[in-house]
């Protein structure tokens, strides 16, 4: 009895992981990014929902967002600059069981991976994403990203951005097949950490775009947000987000907005001042494509076998006398 | 001369069959406008002929377009039959007999030379009595032409007679040309029946019914109007056989590997394997996933293969340009993956149903930097099914991309091959979810062969992240020069590990000799049957046919120094010596001659052609004869 009691105990520890069990290095990004906080929240969920280490799976792109899965201590694929979508589509297809996660940035997910993002959204995996979006390229040191403001100096855009910013979020609620669209900022870690959280318990594609400052190479743009409360408006409702006191006393500006209606979480989505933050829109009835290509299915060497038979039968020519089954 | 079967009375029935000539081999065509179903006509000849033990290949004509302009040139859609007495391995010379549903479609086979002199052209005749008059008078033009060649001309009344059975005549010609061909070549009416209700069987018992009517009709209709019949003797194999084309042959070879996904984008000529897949893979718990493009369905395979068993994608040409960013990744993280390229004419959208070999050096040095990889190249029908098998198994022995370059020849061409007999020990097996030591390296490089073990997602302890960036044993990412070269050579020395295991190949012909022809690919069925008649003249010509590009196998050396010249019979492009401003110092040889002469440093000559057609052993003889002149060794 003693025995099995202690190997219980040792199943126990095993399998309850603590915040260290997530964290793999300082990372490298610059003092006050936003990233740090999105990875801290990202660290926090997988400890508060105990996700084994080895059957998670961070993927991301090329761009700051994409270094995220070198400072998890789990499994990561840092691949191609816009090509984290259909890297993560192809594991989960291959394995349903893992936990995956895509982290990518504006210009990765706008931008070069624009075509894999709206056909990602189509697909509606179960695959928690998380779009770092700071209106910057930052790794190739400053250029204008498809989300920068319009003026915009950077060094492709010297006498400032031509073009009208794209909006992730309208973008993303045109897709049919779109299951979850939240947005969040980097400087309400608490929210942050409740999108990510409802994101990650939501079956299907959760896309989370996350406004994120760039204090390199936009140091002030996220200011006016910053040091007015009323210019960020927080989405509640019993099936979206629900307050804590403190939040609710610091950002006074609070709308209640049902997830499920997609008309106006379309319309929620078009401001741009002030930022709505919270779940836009959630839909868990989407079917997931995995789901419906029977992914994950065990295959025994006989079955293979008798499949393959089965298709020879068709095109083969029998020798003279044999009895044809 | 003419045979104006026309004027003749319908349907006499002859009080005894009129006597068949035996021979030893047949070329056919069925040539018509897209859409009047002369593949279909010409597959089931093929079928037929096959149940009968007879050796075929086929190869089909194929317009760029869906529905390009009837009775033109550029739209003739059809098929080449060739059958014979022992096995057949190409789709030979010249055609002796075509049946062509109007006169344009022809004209395009007469200018490429694909007639042969004084080949039996049976041809529809209804466009004699058509209402446009500018019709008539080609058709009339033309008919004269070819006779004036020396052409045997039979009009044949399709339309007229196919519009006594069905109510739409244009879809019912094939099974009536059907009926006329098997009559000509004396191939089994039942067999032909059974072979009909396999092909309309999805379909009601009425249009089966309606067909196998019509290809009694053409039947009777030749018995009646033709003054020539053929046999060609045929052995029926003891071993049960298989009749599918290369791309059948690929996608079964898919499902054989044990691989469970399959991602692509739809491409010519690949797409047909994929649509095969689609119907049959799910069957046996596989998945075809169509991407939203070319470049998804590569990094959805990667993903898959890293997290996985491993996929294979598939594709041609432009599309492999566009993957090649990807397999790059799959070479720097050491992910297996199949990348199956049919190839097609080219650069750019080249010509998309046409073949050629272009591809080779793209596949081997592809991808920026140094990314080594393995190339191979399927030579017959069934080869494209076990080539499959063994790209699927050194990928994930060696962690490596496995690029298959099957092409637009082998993708329609049928063949019968011997029926694969399943083993076990071509599956992919389970992914090791073992749980490995704390801290265990996620490329743990072997010093000799640079192969390390594979640590998948479920593994515990075996934690890492995986890059596309330089990186150390741990996968961390690392600038360190030292760090990076050991990267290299580990990822390098893996190709030279799989070498070490590779045969030499074997040379077809005679151990030593004047000349050796090496090709690569779909060309070997072309190259062995002109050495097998170069032989026969009493040349010293052999062939060697190279299974893998990259790496090569050991003893080419040897066998090169064997021979007094050697020379590559490529389907690509090489610059001709006799232009003008072509020199030894500019000349671009062919891929493979490329390859061969940097390896061994031996003055290996090269004959291409990119004409989008298949290679045929006639024109690779007179190659090798002038060769053979201009070195002073022709016998």
């Amino acid at each position: 009895m003693s025995q099995s009691l202690s190997s219980c105990v040792i199943k126990l520890h095993q399998e309850h992981h603590a915040l260290e069990d997530y964290q793999g290095g300082v990372p490298r990004w610059c003092n006050g990014c936003g990233d740090n906080a999105i990875l801290a929240a990202m660290q926090r969920l997988c400890a508060d929902e105990n996700l084994a280490p080895e059957n998670t799976v961070f993927v991301s792109g090329i761009g700051c967002s994409s270094r995220l899965p070198h400072y998890m201590k789990t499994y990561g694929f840092h691949s191609l600059h816009g090509r984290a979508f259909p890297v993560a589509e192809g594991i989960k297809m291959a394995r349903p069981d893992l936990n995956v996660f895509v982290s990518t940035g504006d210009g990765d997910c706008c931008s070069i991976g624009a075509a894999h993002w709206i056909h990602a959204l189509r697909y509606n995996m179960n695959i928690t994403v998380v779009l770092h979006d700071n209106h910057v390229y930052g790794l190739t040191k400053k250029q204008a990203s498809p989300t920068s403001p319009r003026g915009l100096k950077s060094n492709t855009t010297p006498y400032g951005a031509t073009l009208e910013p794209m909006n992730p979020l309208t973008v993303s609620l045109g897709v049919q097949g779109a299951s979850f669209i939240a947005q969040g900022v980097d400087w309400i870690p608490e929210v942050l950490y409740d999108i990510l959280r409802a994101a990650y318990l939501h079956r299907g594609f959760s896309f989370v775009r996350i406004i994120q400052r760039c204090p390199e190479f936009m140091p002030k743009v996220f200011d006016p947000w910053l040091h007015d409360p009323q210019r960020t408006m927080l989405l509640t409702h019993k099936d979206g987000l629900t307050l804590s006191p403190g939040i609710a006393s610091a950002y006074r500006n609070q709308r209640e907005h049902d997830p499920i209606n997609i008309d106006r979480a379309r319309e929620i989505a078009s401001l741009d001042d002030p930022i709505p933050v919270g779940i836009l829109y959630r839909n868990p009835d989407a079917p997931c494509y995995e789901d419906l290509r029977h992914a994950g299915q065990l295959r025994s060497p006989e079955y293979i076998r008798a499949g393959l038979d089965r298709e020879f039968d068709k095109y083969t020519v029998w020798p003279e006398g044999h009895a044809e089954a | 001369m003419t045979h104006s079967a026309t004027l003749a009375a319908p349907e006499v029935i002859l009080p005894a069959p009129r006597p068949a000539t035996a021979i030893p081999e047949a070329i056919v065509e069925v040539i018509s406008d897209s859409g009047e179903g002369a593949q279909r006509c010409g597959q089931s000849l093929g079928a037929i002929a096959a149940r009968m033990g007879n050796g075929i290949w086929t190869t089909e004509i194929i317009p760029a377009e869906i529905q390009p302009p009837a009775r033109s040139v550029a739209g003739a859609s059809g098929i080449r039959i060739r059958m014979g007495s022992g096995r057949i391995t190409n789709g030979g010379d010249q055609t002796e007999l075509v049946v062509a549903f109007n006169e344009q479609v022809l004209i395009g086979r007469v200018q490429a030379g694909e007639l042969k002199p004084g080949a039996k052209i049976l041809l529809e005749c209804m466009w004699k009595t058509h209402r446009d008059p500018a019709v008539v008078i080609s058709y009339m033009k033309t008919v004269e032409a070819l006779l004036k060649d020396g052409f045997e001309v039979y009009e044949v009344p399709l339309e007229d007679r196919c519009r006594e059975l069905v109510s739409d005549p244009r879809k019912g010609k094939n099974m009536f040309v059907l009926g006329i061909l098997c009559n000509v070549y004396g191939l089994d009416d039942d067999l032909a029946r059974e072979q009909i209700a396999r092909i309309f069987g999805k379909k009601d018992a009425k249009v089966v019914a309606s067909n196998i009517k019509l290809y009694e009709a053409g039947a009777a209709w030749a018995e009646a109007n033709l003054d020539f019949k053929y046999c060609i003797p045929a052995v029926k194999s003891t071993v049960p056989q298989i009749v599918v084309n290369g791309n059948t042959a690929i996608a079964l070879g898919v499902m054989a590997s044990g691989m469970d996904i399959c991602a692509m984008y739809p491409i010519t000529p690949a797409t047909s394997a994929s649509h095969y897949l689609s119907e049959v893979f799910e069957k046996i718990g596989g998945l075809v996933h169509q991407a939203e493009d070319e470049i998804a369905a590569c990094a959805f395979a990667v993903g898959a293969s890293y997290a996985g068993k491993c996929a294979v994608t598939i594709t041609s040409g432009p599309g492999y340009s566009l993957k090649q960013e990807v397999i790059g990744l799959a070479v720097m993280a050491e992910i297996p993956l199949v990348v199956v390229n049919v190839q097609r004419g080219g650069p750019s959208t080249g010509q998309p149903t046409k073949v050629e070999q272009g591809d080779a050096l793209s596949a081997i040095f592809g991808s920026h930097g140094d990314a080594p990889k393995v190339v191979m190249a399927p030579n017959s029908i069934e080869d494209c099914f076990y080539s499959v098998i063994t790209a699927r198994k050194i990928a994930e022995t060696f962690g490596m991309v496995v690029v298959v370059l099957s092409d637009a020849s082998l993708s329609t061409a049928q063949q019968p091959f011997p029926r694969p007999v399943f083993s076990e020990a071509w599956l992919a097996p389970p992914v090791d979810m073992t749980p490995v030591p704390v801290g265990s390296k996620a490329y743990d490089w072997d010093p000799m062969t640079g192969l390390s073990r594979r640590l998948q997602p479920g593994r515990a302890g075996g934690m890492h992240t995986v890059t596309g960036l330089a990186h150390d044993r741990n996968s961390k990412v690392a600038y360190d020069p030292a760090i990076n070269e050991e990267g290299l050579r580990a990822r390098s020395l893996k190709l030279a590990a799989l070498q070490k295991t590779l045969k030499a190949p074997p040379v077809f012909g005679g151990d030593s000799g004047d000349l050796l022809l090496i090709g690569w690919g779909s060309t070997m069925g072309a190259i062995e049957e002109s050495v097998t008649r170069l032989r026969a003249e009493g040349q010293a010509v052999s062939s060697m046919h190279l299974r893998f590009l990259q790496p090569m196998p050991s003893g080419i050396r040897e066998i090169l120094a064997r021979f007094k010249h050697a020379m590559t019979i490529e389907g690509n492009w090489s610059d001709k010596p006799e232009d003008e401003l072509i020199d030894e110092d500019n000349r671009r040889y062919s891929a493979l001659a490329m390859l061969l002469r940097s390896r061994f440093l031996v003055d290996i000559d090269c004959w291409s052609e990119a004409r989008g057609q298949p290679i045929k052993p006639g024109d690779i003889c007179r190659v090798a004869r002038e060769a053979l002149k201009r070195r002073g060794a022709l016998s």
